[in-house]
């Protein structure tokens, strides 16, 4: 009996349809030298079948030193990937190029928005909001510098909660841009606690500004847990901040 | 095995004009003349405990605040820091208010001891005091080099150039030892300990064997030491002597200096402005600690590192290219000028050209043969790809093979190996096992192809490389054309995007201008002329003088 394929229902593809087939590199800590080489290979073909892969082919298997042995396995999975039930942060607001993000802002706040832009904690590495705020931008897009509506404050590296909540205040903020690269234990899930923290305790609730954190190991869905309005991960431009903001602060400001 | 391939070659690859790059290396003196009177005049709260650790004194308080930062203190609230530690400590010791510099130090924190500044016959027995007991630091830094070199003679030395430097980075001392010692046996000549993200903006240096850091150990003594220990063991059981690197930057560079000397640490990452742009650290505070940390570099024979690789990862690698060089140029005339040799030169670059531009391969080679050939004996360190990883690790893993080549075929002294997985995770014992079959795969196959590689005299990569060399000799030009030179242009942004104000940065309050009386014993010692022992690299093939004719 053949039922037509549901559009939403897929396997991996390796080479033919519905073939189901993925590869898998790992390391176990065992010698592979010598005569334990077929026990070290059949090691790696059970890790694969209890990872659902059947039949697994280990197709590579190097000894790195006596006491651990390099992976590579191909092999064929049954599950099935359910593309309707996979949840994903959909992109909530609009797309706008800098003339329009200019426009908006000017229309609705006649005012500059005042962004104030920081690395917090330890963590030292500015290459994310340096790639938001600096001019130079990413990816082809200009940095929020580059709008002539957006005032920008970016306080670099290893600057502290308060410092961060003193500035804001100086600045009167519209937004607090805060880039996290480190994740060493947990340590910008914790600093981002941190810092929703004191700045829901140092403004009343509709005066605070609004809180954006990013960098490369975010969950865009943890803003809620995390106590900030938008988590920004991997990959997200300039141009996308840009328009997140305008949504946030033009349109819902005027709403209320 | 052929030769080197230093001998029946024509002269250079890339034919530069001589008189341009004599240009090029007058505008850097220029350039960083003001910037060396500077840092004679002044003197900071760093360089005095560097000072304060050289004469031995170690440890830190039941806070964990070091000794060397709470006598210090101490001294600059009774005296002033303009006068500098040696004169007013020295002078409590010789009359006798404790019976040496720990219980001085004690003591003083505990508010029992009043510092003054000692004239006349005082300050003479002061000076000669504190003279005797810091350069018996500094004998200690001259021992560890003859034992570096001695050790080199018995275990070997690396078999072959560009050495591999391979970094780890756990934040446990007792996780990075066996790391560092498997990267030795999977074939690391280097062994570099990234320090922990917050270590440069802290004015102390930590104390003791440390399990906890971000990203990184910290730099303290006692990991310096556990350290050292491990890779000479490493250095032991496979024949070759494993060297060590750490980072002399951020607040506490003199320091760190100091004890990466007394430690035997083989190479350093020291910058003469990489605090100022990338740290926001005040301008004089980092030049007067960079030139005495390169003193003392110079002496303990220590290799450093430059961070050019840095205004690659923060702009364009095209546009920023001569930025790169004018570095290069200033890092150059600042080193010599405080006595490190071109064998100590570890100049920096990187390989962080978006592939997606076309022929960037060819941009790369000629960005890495320029400084090749503008610092024919340095040995140069060359970085891999960070920004255009993307993840892609089978991507990567190709990226990284070009970066390879490059380095083949530019002859670089010092080659970081590239992971796959950067940007990803911190590397797996299987990342690195890759990222060295790829460094062997390329030298190996392609390890002396330089001796048969020249470019076309007027082709892509000659003009590249003049073009860069150029835009260079005009950024200096554009840094000469401000009334404070240097100072200046790293204010307006000049260098980069960053704008960096003499005035303000971090670790400001921790400088002085130096009085009329100041003294300091290190400072006096490191500027007189040093009789190295065994100042040669050990097994530096000798290079033909000609060469430097330029």
């Amino acid at each position: 009996m053949t039922t037509a394929p549901e559009p939403h229902i897929v396997r991996p593809y390796g080479d033919t349809t519905g073939d189901g087939m993925v590869q898998i590199s790992f390391t176990l800590p065992i010698s592979s030298l010598g005569d334990q080489a077929k026990l070290a290979e059949g090691a790696a073909a059970q890790l694969a079948n209890k990872m659902g892969m059947d039949p697994a082919l280990v197709v590579h298997a190097k000894p790195m030193g006596p006491d651990f042995t390099f992976f590579v396995v191909y092999g064929r999975v049954h599950h099935l990937v359910d593309t309707s039930k996979v949840v994903v942060v959909e992109r909530d607001y609009p797309l706008l190029t800098p003339k329009e993000a200019n426009a908006s802002i000017k229309r609705a706040l006649r005012r500059r928005l005042t962004v104030v832009g920081a690395c917090i904690g330890t963590d030292a590495h500015t290459v994310g909001i340096d790639a938001i705020l600096n001019i130079k931008g990413f990816a082809g897009e200009k940095g929020l510098e580059y709008y002539r509506e957006l005032k920008v404050v970016n306080l670099g590296a290893q600057v502290s909660v308060p410092q961060l909540v003193e500035r804001a205040r100086e600045e009167k903020a519209d937004a607090v841009l805060v880039s996290q690269v480190v994740t060493q234990r947990d340590a910008h899930l914790l600093n981002t606690r941190e810092m929703s923290a004191a700045f829901r305790e140092s403004y009343p609730t509709d005066r605070r500004p609004l809180l954006i954190v990013g960098g490369p190991r975010f969950d865009e869905s943890m803003a809620e847990e995390l106590g900030v309005d938008r988590v920004f991960s991997r990959g997200t431009t300039p141009g996308e901040v840009a328009s997140y903001l305008v949504h946030r602060l033009t349109t819902q400001r005027k709403a209320s | 095995m052929s030769t080197t391939g230093r001998t029946s070659k024509r002269r250079t690859k890339l034919d530069l004009d001589p008189a341009t790059v004599r240009k090029a290396r007058a505008l850097a003196k220029k350039a960083g003349r003001p910037i060396v009177k500077l840092a004679e005049q002044h003197t900071t709260v760093a360089v005095e405990r560097a000072t304060l650790r050289l004469a031995g004194l170690e440890g830190a308080d039941a806070e964990g605040t070091p000794w060397v930062n709470r006598l210090m203190d101490v001294v600059r609230a009774d005296t002033g820091l303009e006068h500098g530690v040696a004169l007013p400590v020295w002078d409590a010791l010789v009359r006798g208010e404790a019976e040496d510099l720990s219980s001085l130090a004690q003591k003083a924190s505990a508010g029992s001891v009043t510092f003054r500044l000692p004239e006349g016959k005082d300050a003479v027995r002061a000076r000669t005091a504190s003279r005797k007991q810091v350069a018996r630091g500094i004998k200690r830094i001259d021992q560890r080099r003859v034992e570096r070199d001695r050790l080199i003679k018995r275990q070997g030395d690396a078999p072959r150039k560009p050495w591999i430097y391979l970094i780890v980075a756990t934040g446990d001392i007792y996780e990075d030892i066996p790391q560092a010692q498997q990267a030795a046996r999977e074939g690391a000549d280097v062994i570099a300990v990234i320090r922990s993200t917050g270590q440069s903006l802290l004015d102390y240096v930590p104390e003791g064997a440390t399990r906890e850091g971000f990203a990184g150990t910290y730099a303290t003594q006692e990991n310096f030491r556990l350290m050292r220990a491990a890779l000479d063991e490493s250095g032991k059981e496979l024949g070759r002597y494993i060297r060590l690197t750490n980072y002399a930057s951020g607040l506490c560079m003199p320091e760190i200096a100091a004890l990466a000397g007394l430690e035997r640490l083989d190479m350093m990452l020291n910058d003469s402005m990489y605090g100022i742009l990338f740290r926001d650290i005040n301008p004089v505070r980092t030049f007067v600690d960079q030139r005495f940390s390169r003193q003392v570099h110079a002496r303990a024979g220590i290799i450093i590192n430059t961070g050019e690789d840095n205004y690659l990862t923060t702009a364009d690698a095209i546009e920023a290219a001569h930025t790169v060089t004018t570095s290069q140029l200033l890092n150059e005339y600042f080193a010599k000028e405080a006595g490190l040799e071109d064998w100590q030169l570890g100049l920096g670059h990187a390989f962080e050209i978006d592939p997606e531009v076309p022929d960037s391969f060819r941009m790369e080679l000629a960005h890495a043969l320029l400084a090749r050939e503008l610092f024919p004996d340095a040995p140069l360190k060359w970085m891999p790809p960070t920004r255009h990883m993307t993840g892609d690790v089978f991507r990567g893993y190709l990226l990284d093979g070009f970066f390879n080549l490059v380095g083949a075929l530019t002859g670089q002294g010092i080659l970081l190996v590239g992971m796959m997985t950067e940007a990803v995770v911190t590397p797996w014992i299987s990342d690195r096992d890759l990222a060295l079959q790829n460094v062997r795969y390329v030298m190996n196959a392609a390890g002396n192809l330089h001796e048969d590689f020249r470019p076309e005299p007027d082709g892509f990569i000659a003009n590249r490389a003049r073009q860069v060399l150029g835009e260079s000799i005009d950024l200096l030009d554009r840094i000469l054309e401000h009334d404070n030179g240097l100072l200046d242009a790293i204010a307006d942004g000049t260098f980069g995007l960053m704008k960096r104000p003499a005035d303000r940065g971090r670790g400001l309050d921790g400088v002085a201008k130096k009085s009329s009386v100041y003294y300091n014993p290190a400072s006096e010692i490191l500027e007189e002329p040093f009789e190295t022992v065994a100042s040669q690299p050990p097994q530096e093939p000798k290079r033909e003088k000609k060469r430097r004719t330029l």
